[in-house]
């Protein structure tokens, strides 16, 4: 068998779910896993603002755990879950942080509000009834240079009513 | 009656878009382009004798490289200097590409292009560049000194002197009861947006035209810069600034070498070329700001009354001047704040140093201003025995004297000339906000429990909405559709929305069907750019104007078809109606439609305006002599000077006895910004700017080493409060509107992060008893003041050392 090769680089085949949904491309062993999300998927949702693990903007959810995109490789995902800002909700149908954001103007240039709504979600799903305090440090692992993060903590708290509702009228 | 959207805290129009993934940010676009890297500088100072790319040439994936000499025309040329000045006597920009010297770490000296940004950079790894080295200039003392140069051409460092004077300083200080002087710093730091700068660029061969995108804060200036540099006609070139994450200054700056080479190569190639700065890059390719040292005499009476300030400075340019000496200039004048001060010198000198350039970061300048003020204030004040806010009082221009006329020039070559402010009532609103005249009973307990704590305050008066002009175009189509186009650009600010409400309130349309573009030069050519805190002020009047065009039209056209008196028509939810006869009425889209004459219908709507429907008159043209067809306005606005805002910050913060950490336990804010088009997103700029300020104060700076390298550039290392150290904003809004224009609004972009350095050292100061001089301030350096307060190196303040 014959590889497949891109300039110097073994393509490697990486099979993952992004979304829910079945995705494939073949990339070379040291494609970043948020290069690989952005350029070969084109689900750029996902920002890249340091590329060294510090500012979260690239955090995405690998079986449901917040990761940072920018410190993985896409090979290390491969058969993994993986869940994106595009797959926490739609425009027409927007996930609870989603919403919270729009509602509470936790957001102004947007580049890093990706990465908290992955990191929030992943947070509610474990801890649905945050306080102020504990809402502010389920953020503090992410950077942002707008909004002073007075109406993101506002935010995760809206988020939490937004989901519990939600929970409550599927009941 | 629609309900009244100026003023109302609509939310935003961006955000379903921007939290769903659907922005659409530099490094969104062109997935198929080729990438760029750049072998940068690894010495702040250097000849380079020999550039060898030998090893890089058979890396795969590549397509080329570039040095300086390869450079074609104007591409080869200097930077532009964008802001000339008479007192910037030796100006130096750069080149695109390093010629012979090298004057900062991460200066560009070759670019590369490959099929991705991996290649690019296994080839950039393969290129060896040999120098030799220069003696670095890095701080403002060394700089000073001017032992070495960092332009030999450049004597004593000096790229700009200049003074400023009002009264006779030398006689009203003689003359003063009681003198002080002070000696004051404060470090380096940068705008660090979360999104860095990138240029995308397309070249269609066929049509001879060149699309550039570019993360920048001015689309009209990147697109006048590259056309000239690659000497293509205006017509022949178009940018776009996508959506931008964050620009806080650092993207005014322009051309950068980066929006110059990524045109020129994708035109070169006949291939889209893109670049992404990464963030080692932004640290030390971009800008910084903020670094100066200054020194404060001030003479004064027994009453606290200023009656002599002269103030001498040296700001740290780095290593070119491309933005000329703005921001110093803003220094030397915004300093004054809200104090009128019976006589005023400032002297300053602009000094080049082997660092990366400085051009204005959110605040320009006025942070240091306010930071030298306020520590005179707050000086004066234990001199006196006085209380800190009664002094500042004391020397505030009062309402009744407005317009106050400070005698000097601005950054816009235009008088100083305050237009509104009350800063008594501002003062007022912020004593009762912080509980200014309980806090000694608040420390009394502190004290009691073991706590050390103390109150901090800061005043500021910020310049915002300078000219030269902004402009707006709007359109609307026969579906009642309303475009609007403004040229300046977005980073966050919300402009879709609040431009969106000055226009639905102006025509009387509803808000959802109001689409605004910004930043991009097909759809507005002439513009000036984000920054200073103009964009309301500048687009939003223009908008107004603009929409106030477009509805005489709208109300002529429908006059006429309604047969009724222009006056007595009204447009309420985009329905232009006869008042009181709710029966006379048409959408506003069917002036549209009336407003030009077709030959052919392309939809049922369009048929009205066809040549064989309805009567005309066979004498007159189908479009009259005065008119054009189409429901469009266009329309400029031009101050005949800034516009100023104000604000007054208070801070309560502890201090720890043992660790020396620093605590902002309550920060509270008034905000003065005129009128507000939308005040969630003023609040939301306040909050954003207070955060950068606490980041200025307490944790970010430049750590440079004596060589010029950046030792900290990476997020590990340079700081940004994270949620957990920017504290809880506490902020409540004065509102007194600008005569100046149509709407009344005053800019508030930069206003939160103005005061904070200030209100934070005059806090510990109050805390620890002893002065603040230098921020921003870290723990161990706080520390290491105690250590010299006690060997009694370092003074008590006097109302310290009187209580006991």
């Amino acid at each position: 068998m014959t590889e497949t090769t891109y300039g110097a680089d073994v393509l490697i085949p990486v099979q993952v779910t992004v979304n829910g949904v079945g995705c494939s491309a073949s990339v070379p062993a040291r494609r970043l896993l948020s290069d690989f999300l952005r350029h070969d998927l084109r689900l750029t949702g996902t920002h890249v603002g340091c590329e060294h693990g510090v500012c979260g903007a690239c955090t995405v959810l690998l079986d449901g755990r917040p990761v940072r995109s920018c410190l993985m490789f896409a090979v290390q995902a491969i058969g993994r879950d993986l869940t994106t800002v595009e797959g926490c909700g739609t425009i027409d149908a927007m996930g609870p942080v989603q919403q919270a954001f729009t509602e509470c103007h936790g957001l102004q240039c947007g580049f890093c509000t990706p990465g908290f709504i992955t990191t929030i979600t992943a947070y509610l799903a474990e801890n649905p009834t945050p306080s102020e305090e504990e809402a502010r440090e389920a953020v503090s692992g992410n950077l942002c240079r707008c909004t002073g993060y007075q109406n993101i903590v506002t935010s995760v708290l809206r988020a939490a009513e937004i989901m519990n509702r939600r929970a409550e009228e599927q009941r | 009656m629609t309900t009244k959207l100026f003023g109302a805290p609509v939310q935003r129009r961006e955000d379903p878009r921007l939290v769903t993934g659907g922005g659409r940010y530099l490094d969104d676009l062109g997935h198929t382009a080729y990438e760029a890297a750049f072998v940068r500088s690894p010495h702040a100072h250097a000849r380079i004798t020999d550039i060898d790319v030998r090893d890089a040439l058979d890396t795969p994936g590549l397509i080329g490289i570039w040095t300086h000499e390869d450079l074609e025309g104007q591409v080869g040329e200097c930077l532009p200097l964008l802001i000339p000045h008479p007192a910037l006597t030796a100006p130096r920009t750069g080149y695109a590409l390093a010629k012979d010297t090298v004057n900062h770490v991460g200066e560009a000296i070759v670019l590369v292009v490959a099929e991705d940004r991996y290649a690019a950079e296994d080839a950039v790894a393969r290129i060896r560049v040999d120098y030799d080295f220069l003696p670095a200039v890095v701080g403002l003392e060394t700089a000073r000194a001017a032992t070495d140069l960092v332009h030999v051409d450049a004597p004593g460092n000096v790229s700009a002197h200049m003074v400023q004077e009002v009264g006779d300083v030398d006689a009203a200080m003689g003359g003063a009861p009681r003198r002080l002087k002070l000696d004051l710093s404060i470090e380096r730091s940068a705008c660090t947006p979360m999104e860095g700068k990138g240029v995308y660029a397309v070249w269609d061969s066929d049509a001879e035209r060149l699309t550039i995108w570019s993360s920048t804060q001015t689309s009209t200036g990147v697109r006048a810069a590259v056309a000239a540099r690659l000497g293509l006609p205006l017509a022949k070139v178009d940018c776009i600034a996508p959506d931008v994450g964050g620009g806080f200054g650092v993207k005014i700056m322009h051309p950068w070498p980066e929006e110059v080479l990524i045109p020129w190569a994708a035109r070169l190639l006949g291939h889209p070329v893109k670049w992404t700065e990464d963030r080692r890059e932004h640290f030390i390719s971009s800008a910084h700001e903020r670094g100066q040292l200054q020194e404060v005499e001030v003479g004064f009476d027994d009453e606290g009354r200023i009656l002599a300030l002269d103030v001498k400075f040296w700001h740290d340019n780095g290593a070119y001047t491309p933005y000329g000496i703005i921001v110093p200039i803003i220094t030397s004048t915004q300093l004054l704040g809200p104090y009128k001060p019976g006589t005023y010198r400032v002297e300053f000198w602009s000094l080049y140093t082997n660092t990366v350039l400085v051009t204005p970061y959110r605040g320009a300048g006025r942070p240091q201003g306010c930071f030298a003020m306020e520590r005179t204030m707050d000086a004066i004040a234990d001199e006196l025995g006085l209380d800190r806010a009664e002094v500042r009082s004391r020397n505030f221009i009062l309402p009744e004297e407005m317009p106050y006329d400070h005698g000097l020039m601005f950054q816009d070559g235009r008088p100083l000339k305050y237009d509104s402010g009350d800063f008594p009532a501002s003062l007022a609103k912020l004593k009762a906000l912080v509980g200014w005249d309980d806090f000694a009973d608040y420390r009394a307990r502190a004290e009691a429990e073991g706590r050390t704590v103390g109150l901090g305050i800061g005043c500021y008066v910020e310049g915002t909405g300078v000219g030269p002009y902004e402009g707006a175009h709007i359109v609307i189509e026969t579906s009642g559709r309303v475009n609007v186009a403004t040229g300046l650009t977005t980073q966050g600010q919300g402009h879709q929305t609040a431009f969106a409400q000055i226009v639905a309130d102006e025509l009387g349309v509803p808000l959802e069907s109001v689409y605004v573009t910004t930043g991009d030069t097909r759809r507005m050519p002439y513009a000036v750019g984000t920054f200073a805190s103009r964009a309301a002020v500048m687009s939003g009047n223009a908008i107004a104007l603009a929409a106030r065009a477009v509805r005489a039209k709208a109300i002529k056209i429908a006059a006429e078809a309604l047969e009724a008196a222009e006056e007595d028509l009204e447009i309420v939810d985009g329905i232009i109606s006869v008042k009181g006869m709710p029966d006379a009425r048409m959408p506003i889209g069917t002036t549209a439609v009336l407003s030009n004459p077709l030959r052919y219908a392309f939809d049922e709507a369009a048929k009205a305006a066809t040549q064989f429907a309805g009567t005309f008159d066979p004498d007159k043209p189908p479009v009259a002599d005065d008119e054009e067809p189409g429901l469009e306005g266009k329309d400029f606005y031009s101050p005949t000077q800034a516009t100023f805002a104000n604000g007054m910050h208070a801070a309560i913060v502890e201090t720890d006895p043992v660790t020396a950490e620093i605590r902002i336990l309550r920060y509270c804010v008034i905000h003065d910004c005129g009128t507000m088009v939308n005040p969630m997103i003023v609040e939301g700029q306040v909050h954003g700017g207070v955060a950068q300020g606490v980041g200025g104060a307490l944790y970010e700076r430049m750590v440079y080493d004596e060589s010029g390298q950046l030792l900290n550039a990476s997020f590990m290392d340079f700081l940004i409060p994270y949620a957990t150290e920017v504290p809880h904003v506490e902020a409540d809004h004065l509102e007194t509107p600008s005569p100046l224009n149509p709407l009344g609004i005053k800019g508030a972009g930069e206003a939160g992060c103005i005061p904070v350095t200030a209100v934070i050292a005059s806090a510990i100061e109050d805390a620890e008893g002893f002065p603040i001089t230098a921020m921003p301030i870290s723990p161990v350096e706080l520390w290491e003041l105690r250590q010299r307060h006690e060997r009694g190196e370092l003074p008590s303040l006097r109302r310290r050392a009187t209580a006991g």
